[in-house]
């Protein structure tokens, strides 16, 4: 068993949910403040098919972009000397796009439970848009911001038929986990395989559970607090 | 000076509609639920933007559709209170007060501390909104508007999402700290004991529109319009029929000589309270006693409250008035069958339309 798939992850999945997480939380702020219903409705469509369609099917249209015959892809190779499929930044360009709709609908899903009243009061008592965000929606969105940003972690970390069409799976260079597994199936090496498949248990658990933890969290803090109410009495006025 | 309004707004199917022009007061508006007392509200906050008119606050135009005037919220100078106070669950008593604080104000702690002192609220600066009482949430929230020193206050249901027995004394609290506050007061509510207290003028709003009515302890005593008498808690009207020389009171069966009134009214009116029971047979001009049959009674905990139908045969099936009394004056007597119930002339409230 080789270290070099687990690595490849943990690079790509660490790259991706840096990218992911900030765009995604970026996009939920814009479409949140969309005012026109339909409008909305379409873009917030657009943004989360990546979720709804087959991989192989984000992976036809990764390379109907980059592929090296195609204007963006030629334009990147000839002007910039970069050859995006097939390398290792096509591992984290795939782990985006699938993981980006995890964090932008967990982003939204957090500011729309942001009491809009509170929003209306910040602005009377003087705080700008910029305020607003930082201090008051971010804070207030948080937990379910962070836990989206788990979610989207685990997602790029197991990322395969996309990666798989864009990134190929070149050992030691694009070969992430789930491709790994893949090929040690293929080639018959149940036993390395097995050991790959225990990583990806050991990490994807420690996901979930960092996620619940934050979740817990949140239900112990209203917890304490009834019963912190409840042991001080009602001081009236 | 003061606040001059006329706007319109149209959302779905409701038209917003108001016209007024307030001067240094107290201004009341009274209003059912949905009938845009808080959309008006919104308006002069610029949380929404009106279709079209403007709005002028101590000469300065908040808004102005001709002229393309409107001024963001943020700089409007206005303080607004919240229903459920908007206080941000995050942020300590003290931090919630400071926020709206520009941070290049040099004496923001300063005066974070002075209106927690004036408020009541030093001991509880460190504690988050969500452990405190209901009335200290409304200080804090009164202090974070007050601490910007707005030119105008607007206090939204202030009151309605507390306990009864907490109301009377927080109106009066309110008040106090109200009391070296210059700007105008703009109160919006459905509770007309607050309007009648809280407020020196009236604004009535009905299904979007608004009607100024001067000041409040007049408009109650002589509301002229008959959606104003309802607001303020008039039960009991009747038509009137024009009888050449009378009017007939078409719900009692009474007739008052036309001499009686100065203007031509539609209807009259009587408060449930201004009835006077007489438990026996008197001598007294027709027309100022109405016989009625009981129909039902409710019983509250220091009132009665009587339903009954004139025996007058002109009188409609579903004529009914009500008439309340004090449990003290009633002194517990058997409920009767029938009721004879006087109408003191100075009571009748003559309504326009």
């Amino acid at each position: 068993m080789s270290f070099s798939p687990i690595l490849i992850s943990l690079k790509t999945a660490s790259l991706a949910i840096l990218i992911t997480f900030i765009l995604g939380i970026f996009t939920a702020y814009i479409v949140v403040s969309i005012k026109s219903k339909g409008l909305k409705m379409v873009i917030d469509g657009i943004l989360t098919m990546p979720l709804v369609l087959p991989p192989t099917v984000i992976g036809f249209m990764l390379l109907a972009i980059f592929g090296v015959n195609r204007p963006i892809g030629r334009l990147l190779l000839d002007f910039l000397g970069v050859k995006i499929v097939f390398s290792w930044t096509a591992t984290v360009i795939a782990a985006i796009v699938i993981s980006f709709p995890l964090m932008y609908r967990a982003a939204r899903g957090a500011f729309e439970q942001v009491d809009e009243t509170l929003i209306m009061a910040a602005r009377t008592i003087g705080l700008n848009e910029w305020k607003i965000f930082w201090k008051i929606m971010m804070p207030l969105a948080l937990p379910g911001v962070l836990s989206g940003g788990i979610l989207s972690f685990a997602r790029g970390l197991g990322e395969f038929g996309a990666t798989a069409m864009i990134a190929g799976n070149i050992a030691g260079k694009t070969q992430t986990l789930p491709m790994a597994i893949y090929s040690e199936v293929a080639a018959g090496n149940m036993e390395t395989a097995r050991g790959y498949v225990w990583v990806v248990l050991t990490l994807s658990f420690f996901v979930v559970v960092s996620m619940n933890y934050f979740s817990v969290k949140r239900f112990d803090k209203s917890k304490s607090n009834a019963s912190e109410r409840l042991m001080e009495g009602e001081e009236w006025a | 000076m003061g606040l001059m309004i006329d706007i319109k707004k149209q959302y779905k199917d409701f038209t917003l509609e108001v016209n007024f022009d307030n001067r240094g007061s107290r201004l009341g508006i009274l209003g059912a639920s949905g009938s845009g007392k808080s959309m008006l509200l919104k308006c002069l906050a610029g949380i929404i933007t009106p279709d079209e008119g403007k709005i002028i606050l101590n000469g300065r135009p908040l808004f102005d559709s001709v002229q393309g005037i409107n001024v963001k919220p943020q700089r409007r100078k206005i303080g607004y209170l919240f229903q459920n106070y908007a206080l941000f669950p995050h942020m300590t008593v003290a931090e919630n007060i400071g926020i709206g604080l520009p941070k290049a104000d040099k004496d923001q702690m300063a005066k974070i501390l002075k209106i927690m002192d004036r408020f009541h609220l030093t001991a509880l600066s460190e504690k988050y909104p969500r452990q405190i009482s209901g009335g200290q949430q409304q200080r804090v929230a009164l202090a974070r508007c007050m601490i910007l020193e707005p030119e105008i206050l607007l206090l939204d249901e202030p009151f309605s999402a507390l306990d009864d027995h907490l109301k009377d004394h927080l109106q009066k609290e309110v008040m106090d700290y109200l009391s070296d506050f210059n700007g105008d007061v703009v109160l919006v509510s459905h509770s007309r004991d607050e309007i009648y207290r809280m407020s020196d003028s009236l604004m009535v709003m009905e299904h979007g529109k608004s009607s100024f009515m001067g000041t409040t302890h007049e408009a109650f005593k002589s509301p002229k319009y008959k959606y104003v008498a309802k607001l303020t808690g008039c039960k009991n009207f009747s038509d009137l029929e024009d009888d050449g020389t009378f009017y007939f009171a078409k719900s009692w069966g009474l007739q008052y000589p036309k001499t009686q009134f100065l203007d031509v009214p539609k209807y009259l009116g009587i408060r449930a309270h201004d009835f006077i029971v007489h438990h026996e047979l008197i001598e007294m001009p027709s027309n100022r006693l109405l016989r009625g049959k009981v129909l039902r009674t409710v019983e509250d905990i220091f009132e009665l409250t009587f339903y009954i139908k004139p025996l007058h045969p002109s009188v409609s099936e579903d004529a009914e008035v009500v008439f309340k009394i004090a449990k003290s004056k009633w002194e517990n007597r058997k409920i009767p069958d029938a009721l004879i119930l006087e109408i003191p002339l100075e009571h009748l409230i003559p309504l326009y339309a």
